[in-house]
Parts: C-alpha cells; structure tokens; sequence
C-alpha cells in the first residue's frame, strides 16, 4: 500500500505545502514577467522575437520554462520558438557568467589582428565563443561589427569598450573583472 | 479555363494560371528530380535539385521549378549542360551526409554524380525539411522543428510532443530520403527522457522497424 | 508642446525657433556618436557641463551634443561656432583649458589642433581639413549641427520642409516623377532604383502596403547606418513618411539590429517627439494623411539584411529567405506591397525633394548620381565614415582623404561590398567609385564598408575569412549554399594550413559556379565572389600557399615561424618576459632564442622588440634557421671591451 498524503503528520504536511507554495510563487513570478512583457507587444504572434529579446536582456537566458510560456500565451508552436531562441545570436539557452565579453571579428578589426587577439583570450580565459566558463565568471561570444573600426581591435565588456587591442594588452584588461 | 501555353524541353504544354513548372511538366510526363518536395506541402525551394532553365522575353535565367509559376511563351529546358553540371554537385555535395540513401544513389547514377568527391560529414540529415514540414503543415502537430543555422542546423524533436504523439504516427519516417532509421533513432532518444519510455522499452520498436 | 497643424504653422514655428537662436552665440558641439562614446565622450561631455556651470556661462554658452562626425580615428572631436574651430582627441583634462582660453578669450589650443603631416601646420577650422576638404557632405554633414534627441535642432536646420511641400505643394505623382528622375540608387547593396521600386508598389494592388527601413546593416565594418540613425534619425523618418505618401502606405516598420542600441533609443525618441508635434500619426500638419511606424529591432543573423528575410524576421519567424519570383514591391510583408530601402536612401530623399532632381543628378557618374557615404577602415591613416560625390576615384578617397596606409606600409587591396563584393588592388585605384564600376571589376558597392588592406594581409586569408563568416550567417535553408560553402571553407582552411592540393583551386571555382548560380538568395548567389576576386588579382598568393605552403604575406599561423636574427638582437629581454608560452630563453648581454616547440605564433615578441632593432622576423616556406650555439650568444658590449 503506498504512503498517502493521508499518513503523514500535520507538521510535515504544513511544510511541504509551505515548500511547493514557494516553487510556484518562484515560477509564477517568472511567468507573471513574461506575460506582462507579452502584454505589452499586444500578445501578437509577429512580436514574438521582441518578447524573446525582452526577456532575454532582463533575466540574461531564456529558460525552457520561458519558452513554454511564450508558446502557450502567442499560441505558436514551441517548434518555431526553438528556432528562433536558436537561430539567432542574440538568445542563450544557458545562463551567462557575470561578465560578458564580446570580441569584434568583423574585416576591419580581422585586418588588424582580432584572430590573434581572440586567441590570447581564448587561452587567458579558458574558453571559446559561444560558452560560459564553469564559474559563471566569463561568457565569450565573437561578433561582427560593433561600429568602433576606427579603435579596432575592440573588446567590449559588460557594455565597456575596450579598444587599441593586442594579444600582449589582453591579461591587463582582464585582471579588472573579478 | 485560363489555359497558358508554354514550351518544355521542345514540347508544347497546356497549364493552368498558377501552376508550377514542376506541375506542369509532371502533367506533360516530363519527370523533373525532387528531392524536398512534397504534393501534401507547401513548395520549399531548398534542395535547389529542381533547377531548370527559362527564357522569356529574350533572356534566360536559372529557376526552380516547384515555385516558379507558368507564363505565357516561356521556354522551358529542363536538361542543359549548366543543369547537369548544377544537379551533379548538388547530389555530390548531398552524398558526403548520405552516401546509401537509395534516392541520392539513382540520381547519382544519372548525372555521373561520384559520392566520394567529398570528405564523409557526420550528419545523415540533408535537410530536405519533409519531416519538419509535414508534421507541422499536416499533421499540425510540431513535434519535430529545426534549430540554429547554416552548417550547424539539425533537426530536433520536442521530447514532451514526441512522447505523446510519435507512437501512433511515424507517419514522417518514409518520407525522409536518407535513413529513415536516422530519423527513428532521433526519435527514440528522444523517447528516452518521457515517463513513458519504461513502458514499452524503446528498443522493441527499433528492432519492430527491422 | 502642441500639434503643428500646417504647413503655415510649421513655418511659423520654425521661425519662432531661429529667432531665438543667435548664430553668434558660442555654441560647443561634441562628436557622441558610439564610436566616440567608446573613446570617452561622455566624460568629456560631463565636465563640459560642470566647467561651464561653474564658470557661470551655462546660458551664454551653448551645449550640444551632436550625433558622428565621422573622424573617427580623432575623437572625440569638438567643434566651436560660430568660428568652426576643430579640437581633436580631447580628453576631459582639456576642457577647462578650452572653456577659458577657448571660449572666454578666443584663443586657440595649438596642441589640440589637426596637423597636416605632409606640411607640418595647423589647421583650425573643420572645414579645411584634408579630411573633410574632399569630402561632399550633403546627407552626413548635418550630424554635426543637431542633437538627435532634440527635433527642434533639426526644424532649425529645415527639417521637415521637405515633407511639408510633399503633402501641400506636390501631388504624388510629382513627388515619384522627381524621384525617377533624381535617379537614386539604393544604398543598401542592391543598387536598384529607387524611383522604379516605389512605382511597382504604388501600382500594385491592394489596400494595406508597408514602408520598411533597412537598418540591419550586417556588412562588418560598415557602420555609415548607425551613425544616421544615431545622428539624425528625422532625416529618415522624414524620407519614409515621404516614400510612404507616394505609395500610399500608412504603416511603416524601422528594422534595426540589436547590436545598436544607442540608434534605437534615438529612433524612438525622435519617433515620440515627431509625433508629439503631428510630423507623424494620425493627420500629419493636417494633411489628412496617416503614418506610424514601428522600430523591430534584430537578433543578431547577418542574412536578416536581406530583404526576404527581413520581412520574415519582421513577420516573427527565423530570417529564412524565401525564394522570390515576384518582387517584394508587389507581394512582400504579409503577401503586401512593400517598399524596403536602406537608412542612407531614405536620408537621401528630402534632399531630393527640397533641391530637385537636377540639383542632384548633377553630382556623380552617368549612372550612379549623388553621393555615398563609406566607412573606410582597416589599414588606413585617417578612419572614419566620408561623404563623396560617386565618381571620385578610389584613390583620391584612400589617399586624399584617408590620408594612405599608416606605418610606411604598401597599399593592397580595398575590399568593399562586405561579405558579397571583393578585392580590388592597386592597378585599379583610379576606378571611379560607382555601382556599375565597382561591379565590373569583380567587386560591388555593397552597403559602403570599404576596407583598405595593406603588405601584411593574406588574401587567401580573406577569403577564408569571408566564407568562414557566410557559413556562420548561412540560414541553412539551400544546398547550395550550406554545402557549398561548407566545402569551401574547408579547402580554404586547408590552404592557409599549408595542406592545400593540386586541384583545390579548380574544385573552388565549381563550387562557386554552384552556389552562384543555384542559392535560393543573393547570400548565397554573392558568397563565391570574395574567393572570385581574390583569386582574379591575387592568384600567386594562391599557388604559393598550396605549391610552395608559403604565405606571402607572411601572416598565416600555420605558414609562419617566428626567428630571431642573432644579428641583430641585443638581448634587451622585452620579448622574453613578454612572450605567453615562455618560448623564448636568453637572458642579459645572452642573444634571445625562440624554442619553435613551444611557440604558438602570437606575434607579441614582434610587436614588442624595439623597431630600433628589428630583431624578431617572419619566415614562410622556408625551414628556420637552427638555433645558434650556446657558445655563440654571449654579446659582448663595446662598451666593456675598453
């Protein structure tokens, strides 16, 4: 005969009633977020990436319960929300670390040295783009252009801009984000 | 009826307004390959295998034939040496993910096609879509979608839609051209992180397909 | 502030604002561009503020800060009117100086002045700078007068009047007539005109038709868009309101990537503000005529520039292009007529209208009229986004304006295009820049990104480097393209790996056969054509890496080894402490010798040994020279033999 809710004793009872109450109130929290930013683009279908760029900048990943979420309140199928959260490099599927590194590798940084640049950091940090270090201290991610050719090669870190860069300058930058 | 005359490969053709050239030369008994289309589904435009050449209006261009739609006077060559040279590398390139798959293999044979031109890739998937496409646009079910892009795309079940609606259906695995193991296998792994897996033990309907 | 209701009341109000500005106030202008914003701006622009609060000019002083100049290789940048005065590379530190010699005693700061390196003297006012003397700043220069977030700045310089004539002087048809006859090629990268687009889709059928800005500019290195949006984002929304009203479409749509986020906010706010005063919404001045418009920003996918995709992204969809047999001018948005241009062709049009098609089509080529704004980059002197009339020749704008290669180095190839044009090299410099020119020497003129490469570049690198950026931004949807570009990468990995064959070269040329003839979009169609036109000019650097596995250009990792000439070494160990995988043993007065198993071609000891000496050189195809021995590196200094 299996254990029913009925065995146990109040206390324990009151306890994991008070437990489940807060894991709901957790995810509600988040779904509440979410619906309110859905809300606010008018719950269309054709906002969907908008939403998913919202959320993506406030909570820095979208988590699968976020998706699920969007599915369900835009009635699109979580299929094509995959894509999208996939296909374009804005979106995380896995939490980011504390400082985002974004490392500029269009033609004009390239024709200046980024590859050797990417490189050093790649070996001072300990991984490679697209990837968050085990600590949730750095996340790296190359991208193409961020308009400052004139200072390339150009780092940009938690919105910082570093430029003038070389593989020799790249410890010095680092050591300032703990 | 809207009758528009056109030229296929020399041969005087009868189509109607809004008919693919794909449709209207399959009703002439012009066979043009294919290999991501689909009558139940929406033209895709994705293998490109369906190139065919059209003159109109004194110039020629490259089109493929399951989009683009009869006109009056066109000149249709469905064979040409640029087509051949296109359909050759496009199933050379096919054949480095596929080299077995027994559609790739005919067409191959045709167009003189050599499956090892290319170093082998790890992935089976060519990307034809047809399991993508017929679960969402028949089906309406969505439980296979594809995920990033370019030469990282693949082709992914959502776990919790497979593990409800995939037992009954399956209706996707002869479609896929190259191993429809492939796409079962996908599928069981899948299968593996529902609840319902235990029950019936994946391995019974992989060695059931056999 | 309440609602202009006609163009009479526009007028008038316009006045109301020059009649309170004098143009003999001082007025402090400050470059905040991204560009300038990376280089301290806001800094700058702080103690700007405080300086002039604490010395009491705060409302005898104006302050504004303006959108790009465009120098971006000397900011931030500070203008003073009414004298034009031009100060470069300031840093806050400067700004007290500048408020009270400057401003209060109108006296020149030398050192911050621009020095013309060939005659070694000071030039003071922007105007007369090398820089902007070439240039023909018809759609850029207004940056430098108005702040974007503050619409009256653009009423003041004639904002808007363009529009006003549009919707109560001109009827529709006039207003497309003289948009054909301006001959406005898109700016975007297709170059197609704009006038016979906006026909298409004004005769096309249908009620609901869209207007859409292109902002998505993906071309690395190009950033001319970002500096509009961001620096005078009216212009533009005054060009589609225009565009809008020909077509008859009321809603419109500005597509702006993600990555610039300082252009959407001044989107928005000039958007709020435009509206505040009826210059858009419901019932525009007046007139009857309804638009509004929607900014959707990108994700981050390169190939949601092109146009297909766009409307795809827009629809919410991944950016997927779709095969199009009918133009998106007729079936586009949501199977609607829909009209998309580029930010710098929608900038171009009040201009049209306010000077007429014959004002315009005067300056540039036969077929390439008016101007360009280019973002010229890479190894270059003077970087920044320029302004030409078309038909200024590529050297004029690379060496009279950009002031030539830095460092003594040899010019090229410039690149343009992006990702879909190519190389073009020295002997062709004195090309006359335009959309047909540039196309028929194997390139294209593409969005404006112009990158100046110089001896030190591998050109089969760039190839690889654009094709290793196309299969990254590869929807993925076609074979062609996808696998195409796969094998491509892949050979051309190879070959900058010393492992390339025989007949890699002629497998590349079938490849790109393929994927520009059969890719479902211009993507794929234009992805061979950096291989294509590096190949045409640069063949030798080709075979050199696959026969010789030499790299000419002495750049490619694999292809290179770093050596230290004993000769010329003088043991100052720089590179050796420097150096990150501790290759390098020697020590004082002891010659330094790389240890090639532990070197992994970071280049740092050849950044860091003293050009004085030179010591640290670069070999490819040839095995490096062994170590000399132990005994010999001793230096012994002259010094001490005394």
């Amino acid at each position: 005969m299996k254990a029913g809710s009925a065995m146990l004793s109040p206390e324990v009872k009151e306890q994991k009633w008070i437990r489940g109450k807060k894991q709901i109130r957790k995810a509600t929290m988040v779904n509440e977020r979410i619906d309110q930013i859905i809300d606010k683009h008018q719950g269309e279908a054709s906002s969907l990436i908008q939403v998913l760029l919202e959320i993506q900048s406030e909570n820095h990943w979208l988590p699968k319960e976020a998706l699920e979420r969007v599915s369900e309140k835009l009635h699109v199928p979580l299929t094509r929300i995959q894509h999208i959260a996939t296909f374009y490099k804005a979106f995380s599927l896995v939490p980011k670390g504390r400082h985002e590194i974004h490392l500029c590798v269009g033609t004009a940084c390239h024709v200046r040295g980024a590859t050797r640049v990417l490189d050093t950091v790649q070996d001072l940090t300990g991984i490679k783009p697209g990837e968050t270090d085990l600590d949730l201290k750095f996340s790296l991610q190359t991208v193409n252009c961020l308009g400052c050719c004139a200072l390339g090669p150009v780092m940009d870190v938690n919105g910082k801009t570093h430029g003038k860069l070389a593989p020799s300058k790249i410890a010095e930058v680092l050591k300032n984000y703990e | 009826m809207n009758e528009i005359l056109l030229q296929i490969d020399g041969k005087e053709v009868g189509a109607r307004e809004g008919m693919t050239l794909l449709m209207a030369a399959r009703s002439a008994g012009i066979l043009i390959p294919t290999l991501c289309h689909h009558e139940k589904l929406e033209p895709y435009g994705g293998c490109r295998i369906c190139m065919v050449e059209v003159e109109s209006r004194g110039s020629t261009k490259l089109v493929v034939a399951c989009v683009y739609q009869v006109e009056k006077n066109l000149v249709v060559r469905t064979r040409s040496e640029k087509v051949d040279r296109i359909r050759k590398m496009i199933l050379e390139l096919l054949l480095a993910h596929a080299p077995d798959a027994p559609e790739l293999q005919d067409l191959a044979k045709e167009y003189g096609a050599d499956k090892d031109r290319f170093e082998k890739e790890a992935s089976f998937c060519i990307h034809c879509g047809l399991c993508v496409r017929y679960c969402a646009e028949v089906k309406k079910k969505n439980a296979v979608g594809f995920i990033d892009r370019g030469i990282r795309k693949e082709i992914s079940f959502i776990p919790e839609i497979a593990s409800k609606e995939c037992w009954n259906c399956k209706e996707c695995f002869p479609l896929c051209p190259t191993e429809a193991l492939q796409a079962a296998f996908v599928l069981t792994r899948a299968l593996y992180t529902s609840p319902l897996s235990n029950k019936n033990g994946c391995g019974d309907t992989y060695r059931g397909q056999q | 502030m309440s609602r202009i209701n006609s163009l009479a009341e526009l007028e008038e109000f316009r006045k109301g604002i020059l009649s309170k500005r004098d143009p003999n106030k001082p007025c402090i202008t400050l470059c905040s561009g991204s560009a300038c914003h990376a280089s301290g701006s806001e800094e700058v622009a702080a103690i700007i503020e405080e300086e002039l609060e604490k010395q009491g000019l705060s409302s005898s002083v104006d302050f504004r800060k303006t959108g790009c100049h465009g120098f971006c290789e000397r900011g931030p940048i500070i203008v003073i009117h009414p004298e034009e005065i031009c100060y470069l590379q300031i840093e806050p530190k400067d700004v007290p100086e500048i408020i009270s010699q400057t401003i209060k005693e109108k006296k020149v700061i030398e050192r911050l002045l621009y020095t013309d390196p060939g005659a070694n003297e000071k030039i003071i006012h922007e105007s007369e700078i090398p820089f902007y003397k070439y240039q023909e700043r018809l759609v850029f220069g207004s940056n430098g007068n108005i702040d974007p977030k503050r619409i009256d700045d653009y009423l003041a310089i004639g904002g808007y009047s363009a529009l006003a004539k549009v919707l109560f002087r001109m009827t529709s048809e006039e207003v497309l007539s003289e948009v054909k006859k301006s001959n406005l090629r898109g700016r975007g990268g297709g170059g197609f005109p704009a006038g016979s687009k906006w026909e298409g889709s004004r005769n096309a059928l249908g009620e609901i038709k869209y207007v859409i800005v292109n902002a998505d500019e993906g071309d690395p290195g190009a950033y001319m868009d970002r500096a509009l949006l961001e620096g005078n984002p009216h212009s533009v929304l005054e060009g589609l309101t225009i565009g809008a009203y020909v077509i008859g479409s009321h809603e419109g749509y500005i597509y702006v990537r993600q990555e610039y986020p300082l252009a959407v906010e001044n989107v928005n706010i000039a958007i709020k503000q435009a509206q505040e005063y009826g210059l858009l919404g419901k019932n525009i001045l007046g007139s009857g005529f309804d638009f509004t418009v929607k900014v959707h920003q990108g994700a981050g996918a390169f190939v949601c520039g092109e146009s297909t995709a766009l409307m795809t992204a827009l629809e919410g969809r991944a950016g997927e292009p779709r095969p199009k047999y009918v133009r998106s001018n007729v079936v586009g948005l949501w199977g609607r007529p829909s009209v998309l241009n580029n930010v710098e062709t929608w900038a171009n049009v009040p201009l049209i209208i306010n000077n007429g098609a014959d004002w315009f089509a005067q300056l540039g080529t036969e077929n390439s009229k008016g101007t360009k704004i280019f973002s010229l980059v890479g190894k270059i002197t003077n970087t920044g986004l320029v302004e030409v009339p078309m038909g200024m020749t590529l050297r004029d704008i690379i060496y009279k304006i950009g002031g030539g290669i830095p460092g003594g180095k040899r010019f090229k190839a410039v690149q343009t295009g992006g990702p879909s044009g190519g190389c073009i090299p020295e002997e062709l410099l004195d090309l006359e820049v335009g959309f047909d020119e540039l196309t028929k020497a194997g390139s294209m003129m593409g969005s404006g990104g112009m990158i100046v490469m110089d001896e030190d570049t591998c050109m089969v690198d760039v190839a690889r480097y654009f094709l290793d950026f196309l299969t990254d931004e590869s929807c993925g949807k076609c074979v062609p393209c996808r696998e195409g570009m796969r094998q491509m990468l892949k050979i051309l990995t190879n070959i900058t790996h010393g492992k390339g064959k025989e007949d890699d070269i002629e497998l590349l040329e079938e490849l790109s056969e393929t994927a520009g003839d059969a890719s479902l979009c211009a993507l794929g169609r234009t992805a061979p054509n950096p291989f294509l036109s590096t190949l045409r000019y640069f063949r030798d650097e080709y075979e050199a890496h696959i026969k010789e596995k030499r790299c000419p250009a002495l750049s490619c990792k694999e292809l290179i080894a770093y050596h230290i000439d004993p000769k010329k070494c003088q043991a100052c160990m720089i590179c050796l402490k420097k150096c990150p995988a501790e290759a390098i043993a020697g020590g004082k007065n002891r010659i330094h010798v790389i240890d090639q198993e532990k070197c992994t071609k970071c280049g740092t000891c050849f950044e860091v040994c003293p050009p004085r000496f030179g010591a640290v050189q670069k070999i490819s195809g040839e095995p490096v020279p062994a170590p000399i021995p132990e005994e010999a590196r001793t230096i012994i200094r002259e010094s001490k033999q005394k």
